[in-house]
């Protein structure tokens, strides 16, 4: 449609969704339907809304939001695997003026980097992570990951993962949450509309706790993957809804802010 | 007049569906056509039933979607 279209069209009408600020005009690497793509919209748009685009600084996991720093329109640090945390923590502490936000996929967070997260969350270092739960390693092609669930099949489990050989998946809120450490932890996903509106709730929330000073902020989010679950992309969100949140629940698990 | 507007940026869409299964008018579909990247990318079929909600908008996981509402009048 023209411009001249357009603007014929919306006379008398406001905006009410666009693409955020913080997010330049590239071209998210995501695959079809992937949540990285809704949360990074998401984060993107709170750092609008909290007018702290010029003072945030994010670090990215490796993994399939190794590139965040192509599309967000802010610094962006990528540590190596699992380190994201640990390097969050250093730049906050180096600059305390700026917001720090860490955003980590379950290989990242609860595999290679389990210690790093953990020791962040333990010292209650004020900043924001997010953890995003897609129940695999989705950038190296779908293998099981701490946090794959019981009989889910993987490239590496293909009869399904079983206890005995794996241990049951690793809850890493609950876990950390057992610790004196953070300030907030949260779990939320992004399947639906409403959703969508809790996590970006959660996220703004982790942000100002953090602009407040009051220190860790946790936000894990149940993600699709559905190239590697071998789903279409409204089936991904179901199996979410049907059969992740159950073993992992959503909602707030610790709040001392 | 509709309600509500949007307009889809063709190049960005990755044809997921997502805000067709999202949108509780039934105001898109799929366009049946190819963008550069070859996704079978979206299309406002039912342009008169849009209510301006931003479901659409929401659930799109690249962004592809900018959403207008009607003003309220007389206020
Ligand atoms: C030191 C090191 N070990 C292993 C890898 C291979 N590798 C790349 S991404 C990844 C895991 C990604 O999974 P996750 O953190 O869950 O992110 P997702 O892609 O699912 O969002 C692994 C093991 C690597 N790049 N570097
Ligand atoms: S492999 Fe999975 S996590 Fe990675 S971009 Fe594709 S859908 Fe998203
Ligand atoms: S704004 Fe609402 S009614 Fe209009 S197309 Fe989007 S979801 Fe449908
Ligand atoms: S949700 Fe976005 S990417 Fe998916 S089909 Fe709709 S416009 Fe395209
Ligand atoms: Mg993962």
């Amino acid at each position: 449609m023209s411009k001249e279209a357009l603007a014929e069209d919306t006379a008398g009408m406001e905006k009410v969704f666009d693409r955020p600020k913080s997010l330049n005009n590239q071209q998210f690497s995501y695959c079809p339907g992937c949540h990285h793509g809704v949360i990074n919209r998401l984060i993107a748009e709170t750092i609008d809304e909290l007018g702290i685009q010029d003072n945030t600084v994010g670090t990215a996991p490796v993994g399939c939001s190794v590139f965040l720093y192509k599309w967000f329109d802010i610094d962006v640090i990528q540590p190596a695997h699992g380190r994201v945390s640990a390097v969050a923590t250093g730049v906050k502490r180096a600059r305390p003026d700026l917001n720090v936000f860490a955003y980590q996929g379950d290989g990242d967070f609860a595999s290679i980097g389990t210690n790093n997260s953990t020791h962040a969350a333990n010292r209650g270092d004020n900043i924001t992570v997010f953890f995003i739960n897609n129940t695999l390693y989705g950038m190296t092609g779908g293998e099981m990951s701490p946090t794959t669930l019981l009989n889910q099949k993987t490239t590496t489990t293909p009869k399904g993962r079983k206890a005995k050989d794996f241990g049951p998946p690793i809850k890493m809120s609950e876990m950390l949450s057992a610790l004196d450490g953070p300030t907030y932890i949260t779990r939320q996903a992004v399947y639906d509309v409403k959703r969508i509106d809790q996590t970006k709730k959660a996220i703004k929330k982790a942000f100002r706790i953090q602009t407040e000073g009051k220190g860790y902020a946790l936000v894990e989010i149940l993600s699709a993957c559905p190239i590697n679950w071998g789903m279409d992309p409204v089936k991904a969100n179901e199996r979410i809804k049907e059969e992740v949140e159950n073993v992992y629940p959503l909602g707030d698990i610790l709040d001392r802010s | 007049m509709p309600r509500g507007k949007v307009s889809v940026h063709e190049e960005r869409c990755k044809g997921c569906g997502l805000c067709i299964e999202a949108c509780p008018q039934g105001v898109l579909s799929f366009s049946g056509d190819f963008n550069s990247s070859g996704y079978d990318y979206v299309t406002v079929d039912n342009p008169e039933d849009c209510v301006g909600c931003g479901f659409c908008g929401k659930v799109c996981p690249d962004v592809a979607l900018t959403v207008y509402k009607k003003q309220k009048e007389g206020v």
